[in-house]
């Protein structure tokens, strides 16, 4: 039988992935606990990232607020565990549902009358900050006040995903693997063809047979479920949520800091990016604050986010890999070459 | 009751005009060279602090500050078009509004780095005037920078239309390949056009000053605000633009003396959001300029 798609066969890349994930959970048991939380982060916005990748890099609709999702997400858990004491694997859930079918109500919306693109963008932020403003004012969710969750124990509660640091460290982990690999198979299977079709070329692909207006809510709604889960998360590691940061507009850049800098539409890309964006971003946090000037973190931001757009246009993981092939060249002289057709 | 409500529609009307010139200058932006100016709010901070600045200073009218702010503004969005923008015209939109993104965290963070994240209020003497016009009673800031705003768009309007310039300029709106092919300079009229944006911004930022305290966070507001009013009138319309921020400001207005103050903030993307659903493209969404 034919195979059915190039590329699958090639153990290469998980190998190499597995490689990374089995250095990254070395880190989380070795690591002090100031690496652990910055790295939790990074691996959250991991697969945050991810999912906004899914959404831009291989469906081809740029989102700008998605800080509304991972907010749905967020609060989901926050109040059902806060006020009701329910676990937070059934607020995830929840988040998921109520994101994805936002996300889908929004795309509904956009695409119904062709209304796409910029329109499409302008209409998230508008969405992410109509929200944000609701929360702001709820009282039932904790409005300006947030939400605290109970203390952290030291006790590792799966049920109620409550542990320290570590734990937390790991379930991140765990996400940004799923994350990676998820990504991974969507865009080898028969939906990854099909949306990069439509980011693609979209009336060609319609013209193929593809119902674009559904693939497009499709990809949305998934793309916004999982930002929930990451929300979801995001809220109980850092302990307490509050509407301006984690439905706020900077929320939604640093979502897509990473995979823009990583490299839009790859699979490794917002590993690679939040790696280097956010200790970055901390690091000049932490140097704007011991030398109280607000602001630098801002500057540093503003000015990798030029710089990787107009020098690395693909970002910095094709970069790499590009790198990698030039310095594997030599090695690959003995390997049996294709013969040439014509004779 | 009947006065308060006319004194609100006023006010509401009075800073409907000036979030309209905000609005003005996004929508050239984008009517000619298809780029959402996402830094958009910063430039209109730009003119906040310039208005600021000039009148601490040199004490000197808030007139005279809007001019000074015009005229920085404009050499500022003529240099950024022609050493960063310009780069980035032919690319796709994400890419354009990540390169933008970046630059509002730059312009936001250098903001912060100057004048620290402290609101600055303008002493301006006109804070404290009142005009009365029979029911209505007037703040003489605002008045005058809604007097400032509509000359100022009546008068782009009109060069617009009637120069031989702003006859270039719409024709690179409609059609750049074109517009190449009869001999217009087209690198230099989107760099005018950028800067024409930017000094709309800025000069709307000068004429609000002694209204708004000096702040860099503003900035993402005066964003999202300008991108609220484009889409409701329509992107890339000139008529839509100051429509849209009539509507804004009146509705923004009636929902402060009706609502709570959250909801005059909510109130925009609500409308945004309803105006979406019935007028997709705003309501003079088409391409002209």
């Amino acid at each position: 039988m034919q195979k059915r798609f190039e590329g699958s066969a090639d153990i290469r890349p998980w190998l190499a992935g597995a490689m990374v994930f089995v250095t990254l959970a070395l880190v989380g048991a070795l690591a002090n606990p100031y690496l652990i939380s910055l790295m939790t982060i990074v691996l959250l916005f991991t697969f945050l990232g991810q999912s906004w990748n899914l959404m831009l890099g291989i469906g081809g609709q740029l989102s700008i607020g998605h800080a509304l999702f991972v907010g749905l997400g967020a609060y989901s858990v926050a109040v059902l565990e806060v006020k009701y004491g329910i676990s937070p694997w059934i607020g995830l859930l929840l988040g998921m549902f109520l994101a994805g079918s936002v996300g889908a109500a929004l795309a509904w919306l956009s695409f119904r009358f062709e209304v796409r693109g910029i329109y499409f963008a302008l209409l998230t932020i508008a969405a992410a900050e109509f929200a944000r403003i609701m929360f702001s004012g709820w009282e039932f969710v904790g409005a300006m006040q947030g939400l605290f969750f109970p203390a952290p124990t030291n006790a590792i509660e799966f049920s109620m995903l409550r542990g320290d640091a570590r734990f937390y460290y790991f379930v991140a982990l765990a996400l940004a693997a799923l994350g990676i690999v998820g990504t991974e198979l969507i865009s080898r299977s028969y939906l990854g063809y099909v949306w990069r079709a439509m980011r693609d070329d979209e009336q060609a692909a319609r013209a193929l047979g593809v119902r674009t207006f559904r693939h497009k809510i499709l990809v949305i709604a998934i793309s916004a479920a999982t930002a929930a889960v990451g929300g979801g998360i995001l809220a109980l590691v850092q302990g307490s949520i509050f509407p301006d940061s984690i439905m706020g507009m900077g929320l939604s850049v640093d979502v897509l800091i990473g995979p823009v800098v990583g490299g839009l539409g790859t699979t490794f890309g917002p590993l690679v990016g939040s790696l280097a964006a956010i200790p970055l971003n901390h690091l000049m946090s932490a140097l704007g604050d011991s030398l109280r000037i607000p602001g630098l973190n801002n500057i540093a931001y503003g000015v990798v986010l030029v710089l990787v757009v107009w020098f690395l246009p693909d970002g910095i993981w094709p970069a790499m890999v590009r790198l990698c092939k030039a310095i594997q060249l030599p090695s690959r002289v003995w390997l049996p070459q294709p013969r040439k057709a014509e004779e | 009751m009947l006065s308060l409500w006319l004194n609100v529609l006023a006010s509401g009307v009075l800073l409907g005009l000036v979030y309209g010139l905000v609005a003005l200058g996004l929508t050239i932006i984008f009517g000619v060279m298809r780029v959402v100016n996402f830094a958009h709010g910063e430039m209109v901070v730009f003119g906040v602090y310039i208005g600021y600045w000039a009148v601490r200073l040199w004490d000197v009218p808030i007139i005279v500050a809007a001019a000074i702010a015009a005229v920085v503004m404009f050499v500022f969005g003529y240099l950024l078009e022609t050493l960063l923008v310009k780069r980035f015209v032919n690319r796709p939109h994400h890419y354009q509004f990540i390169v933008f993104i970046g630059l509002s965290l730059l312009f936001t963070g250098a903001l912060l780095v100057t004048f620290g994240p402290d609101p600055r209020p303008t002493a301006s003497q006109l804070s404290f005037h009142t005009v009365s016009l029979g029911f209505v009673t007037l703040d003489l800031a605002r008045l005058q920078a809604a007097a400032t705003a509509g000359l100022l768009i009546t008068l782009l309007g009109a060069y617009l239309k009637f120069s031989s310039f702003g006859r270039s300029l719409r024709a690179a709106a409609d059609n750049r390949l074109g517009g190449l092919v009869v001999g217009l300079n087209i690198p230099r009229v989107y760099a005018v056009t950028f800067g024409l944006g930017a000094a709309c911004a800025g000069v709307a930022g000068a004429l609000i000053s002694p209204l708004f305290d000096a702040q860099p966070y503003l900035a993402v507001d005066f964003t999202l605000l300008a991108f609220v009013t484009v889409i409701v009138g329509g992107l890339g319309s000139f008529s839509g633009a100051l429509l849209g921020g009539l509507l804004i400001g009146v509705a923004e207005a009636i929902a402060a003396l009706m609502f709570t103050p959250s909801m005059k903030t909510a109130l925009p993307y609500a409308l945004l959001i309803i105006i979406l659903i019935f007028r997709p493209r705003g309501f003079f969404g088409a391409k002209e300029i």
